[in-house]
């Protein structure tokens, strides 16, 4: 019979399986650094796994990862020798990634430039908010979280939310419609 | 997924605009994510075990350091009590034994005493001109 710490790990070893790749996803999308969202990942994990047995699962597991992330990758920014490094990276960092990964799909030629010419908008537009409105905007709308759970995730009130995301989508449409 | 609540107000052709840009900027993210989280890492593991035997060799070189260090300090304390000890035990040889050591000695010197006797006899009456040539040559 299985102990209640091999049940346990084998519960881990599920959830590292199923949020492993989103939770990557999201410190890319943050840091646009593969090597150091693989890093991240990696010590989300690690932590996750040394309080596994404090969960509870008051949120979901989804969500309890995600904050750790979110936390992780606040502590990695604050460090002053990284600092230095952030700015470099963020001027040498190619703002249109995103849209070089754009899938064709049955598109013509010109949709598909359009296609990938907005979201390099989007883009542009997401590297240039706060950190927390980056955040709030990334967890929406690339993440598909509802808003309790951004609430949850970030340890802030659903209005706060809202304000961020308000905002944020605010100059996505300006830069969208500046560009027509 | 629709965001109409977020952009009420706006018209239906920039709604759908931002839907559009919003919705193909997720998929973007999403497949360069699964690029990225799929690419091979042999890069990592190599400098990962580069930097593993630096840091093995380095430390073992500081053990060989350290080591011969603290022998050399351990053999110096060790050997100057020794030293001392002995002479200290030369030092205090009991009476019953000197009294025993004494007449060997003596005993020895006697020995030697007469073999010098022995060896140095007198020039014979035949070559004493000659050993008398001998000392005039040496005086001048």
């Amino acid at each position: 019979m299985a102990t209640a710490e091999e049940i346990a790990a084998e519960d881990f070893s599920a959830v590292v399986t199923k949020h492993r790749p989103r939770i990557f996803r999201f410190l890319l999308t943050s840091t646009h650094d593969a090597d150091l969202a693989e890093t991240l990942t990696q010590d989300c994990f690690l932590k996750a796994h040394r309080n596994w047995e404090s969960f509870r699962g008051e949120s979901s597991a989804m969500t309890w990862l995600m904050r750790i992330a979110i936390n992780l990758q606040k502590d990695h920014w604050r460090n002053r020798r990284m600092q230095f490094w952030r700015q470099t990276h963020s001027h040498a960092v190619d703002l249109d990634e995103a849209s070089e990964w754009l899938p064709s799909g049955e598109r013509t030629v010109e949709q598909q430039m359009l296609a990938r010419e907005r979201v390099g908008q989007v883009a542009k537009v997401v590297e240039r908010l706060s950190e927390r409105q980056r955040t709030v905007f990334l967890l929406r709308y690339v993440e598909e979280l509802e808003l309790s759970e951004i609430a949850l995730a970030t340890g802030i009130n659903e209005g706060t939310v809202k304000a961020h995301l308000s905002r944020a989508l605010a100059k996505v449409r300006g830069e969208l419609e500046g560009k027509r | 997924m629709s965001f109409k609540n977020e952009a009420r107000g706006k018209s239906s052709s920039e709604t759908t605009n931002l839907d559009s840009a919003l919705r193909e900027y997720r998929l973007s993210v999403h497949s360069w994510s699964d690029a990225a989280y799929s690419r091979p890492r042999t890069a990592m593991a190599t400098t990962r075990e580069s930097h593993f035997w630096r840091f093995a060799s380095g430390l073992a070189l500081s053990c060989v350091v350290i080591a011969s260090g603290i022998s050399a300090v351990v053999y110096q304390h060790h050997r100057q009590p020794a030293a001392v000890a002995l002479v200290q035990v030369a030092e205090r040889v009991p009476p019953v034994v000197q009294k025993q050591i004494q007449p060997a000695r003596q005993e020895d010197e006697d020995l030697l005493a007469k073999v010098d006797r022995d060896v140095a006899r007198g020039v014979p009456s035949a070559m004493e001109p000659l050993a008398q040539l001998m000392a005039e040559d040496e005086s001048q």
